[in-house]
């Protein structure tokens, strides 16, 4: 299987092992996921980005990523499904999941976190903000 | 102070709307101005002829005097007392209140009632917002939009050194998202626009329906004449603001007009006059069946059917659908009824007939004979759950009947104590 960046996936992946610090991105949005693709590619990140949520888990528990960017509604699962299935494997407890979501209600945060996400972001959001909480948790994640 | 004695009080505003003078009533009255006077300040019960006399001079009906046209609004008043939250005092003074000052009393009643429709406004409106799956999607959509032109916007106006390979990009993900933008944000407008032209600031869309149906007391000649259709009447008339009001009056006149073509009124009237009111015997005349004899005779003149006559109309929730009044049956404008009206019992018992007559708790505790039944709103077909409707005709009286049933208008207004259809408190402390 080939990815988005044309290289098999084996290939990909000593690429990421190469770069050292991976995320996955799973987000319908495609300009947003240009954006961050971007920014994160400049801080010296690799990113895989998705746009289904069905095939979410197989893609993250394949990539074995430093981090996930979650948006919450995705189509074919969404993203608090993706997280409880994640949170299920014990190899997935401590990856840090930064959830990206429009709606933004005391309700929405407190679910996600009780699914287990681990940061909650709520659009539109600043590309500042994102770079900053995917260092801090990235850094956290070290230290644990 | 209680009801039948606020007759005095009914006197004197009476005597001076028509600018009478003490001594000139008590004159043509028979009776010693001092006299009257006493009578005017409650202080001397007044009935038999000498009340007649005085309606005779003053030109009301005696009913008008002893009884008072304030049961709807005292209804309303003690509603209002109770939303308020506020403990009221003087609750038991409320006939007094609306006997004396029955301006203020409607303008506060009124107050009541919008405050009433706008409540229920605000809930549908919220209830839209926070439940509506098109509204979820819009703004979903408006603000995934925004945080990808924010986040691209961002990248150009703060990256230093930007590839012109990127550069184009962005610029091109800019004008898209920004397109994107000004449709999604304007489709949101419109859809929350569209409640606010205006059409519902009347109120709910059954109170303008049945504002309309009032207009005309709920009898319509150009439809018993076959002469005009329901959306002729309905189009233009101007109680009907809202789409949705004007489709509930269509349905209503819709539902008039199958009854009265099933029972035209020349028919109806000479069997009325030579067979009395009899909804079964009705029913076989004319080979209807007994929901539409009930209509029927609700829309009938009052100089046809020799007496007033109101109608409800629920469906299986118990919500009341259709309201025709009828003086001195209060009927809740919003919330539950009392589950005690023959009504519920028919619904629960579809295709019995309920004939039962009922009182209703309060000071005036005037009788009704109430004939309800249920049917299904469609021939019911096999493996399908039937949808069952019931409506209740109400006519005045009913006295005959040695122990009539003690109904209420709604829990909250009725004072009736040990009830076991009782849903919540009442506000009313007092047993009438």
């Amino acid at each position: 299987m080939r990815t988005r960046t044309g290289l098999s996936g084996r290939a990909r992946r000593e690429e990421i092992l190469l770069m050292g610090r991976h995320v996955v991105l799973i987000e319908d949005e495609p300009n947003i996921t240009e954006a961050i693709r971007f920014l994160l590619t400049r801080d010296g990140w690799s990113v895989d980005a998705h746009t289904d949520g069905a095939t979410a888990v197989e893609v993250i528990r394949d990539a074995d990523p430093d981090l996930v960017i979650l948006d919450l509604m995705l189509p074919g699962k969404s993203g608090l499904e993706i997280v409880r299935e994640l949170r299920a494997e014990s190899a997935m407890q401590t990856l840090p999941v930064l959830m990206l979501t429009a709606r933004g209600q005391m309700r929405d945060r407190e679910m996600a976190e009780k699914a287990g996400v681990t940061r909650f972001m709520t659009k539109p959001f600043s590309n500042a903000e994102v770079l900053t909480a995917v260092r801090d948790l990235h850094a956290q994640a070290g230290q644990g | 102070m209680a009801r039948d004695t606020l007759t005095g009080s009914r006197i004197r505003e009476r005597r001076l709307i028509l600018g009478l003078r003490q001594a000139e009533l008590a004159r043509e009255a028979g009776i010693s101005a001092s006299y009257l006077n006493l009578i005017e300040h409650n202080r001397r019960r007044i009935g038999g002829k000498l009340l007649v006399g005085i309606a005779g001079v003053l030109g009301v009906e005696p009913s008008m005097l002893s009884e008072g046209a304030e049961a709807a609004l005292i209804s309303t008043l003690r509603e209002a007392a109770a939303d308020s939250g506020v403990p009221v005092a003087e609750l038991d003074r409320v006939d007094e209140f609306a006997g004396r000052f029955p301006g203020w009393a409607e303008v506060l009643a009124s107050g009541h009632r919008r405050i009433a429709t706008l409540e229920r406004t605000v809930e549908t409106l919220s209830d839209r917002l926070t439940h509506d799956p098109n509204l979820a999607a819009s703004v979903h959509e408006v603000l995934s939009t925004a945080a990808a032109i924010r986040s691209t916007a961002s990248i150009l106006a703060e990256t230093g050194e930007l590839e012109p390979e990127w550069r184009d990009r962005f610029h091109k993900n800019l004008n898209e998202d920004s397109l994107r933008l000004s449709e999604s944000s304007r489709a949101l407008v419109s859809f929350l626009d569209e409640g606010d032209t205006g059409e519902d600031r009347r109120g709910m869309p059954q109170e303008e329906a049945e504002a309309f149906l009032q207009a005309s007391r709920f009898h319509f000649p150009a439809l018993e004449e076959d002469a005009a259709a329901p959306e002729d009447l309905v189009r233009d008339a101007p109680e009907l603001v809202s789409e949705a009001a004007r489709s509930l009056a269509r349905a209503a006149l819709e539902q008039y007009q199958a009854d009265a073509r099933a029972m035209p009124l020349p028919a109806l009237s000479r069997q009325i006059r030579s067979g009395g009111l009899d909804p079964v015997a009705l029913a076989r005349q004319f080979g209807c069946s007994l929901p539409v004899v009930l209509r029927r005779l609700a829309a009938l003149p009052e100089e046809v059917l020799g007496r007033e006559a109101g109608l409800v109309i629920c469906d299986a929730s118990g919500t009341l659908l259709f309201r025709k009044p009828v003086t001195g049956f209060a009927m809740p404008r919003f919330g539950a009824s009392c589950p005690l009206w023959p009504l519920y019992t028919a619904l629960v018992r579809p295709h019995v007939p309920v004939r039962r007559s009922v009182v209703q708790q309060g000071r005036n505790a005037a009788a009704f004979d109430c004939m309800a039944v249920a049917w299904p709103l469609e021939i019911p077909d096999f493996g399908a759950d039937p949808l069952y409707r019931a409506v209740m005709l109400i006519l005045p009286g009913g006295q005959e009947a040695q122990d009539p049933q003690p109904v209420g208008a709604s829990c909250r207004v009725c004072p009736r104590q040990g009830c076991p259809a009782r849903r919540e408190p009442s506000i009313l402390k007092e047993e009438f």
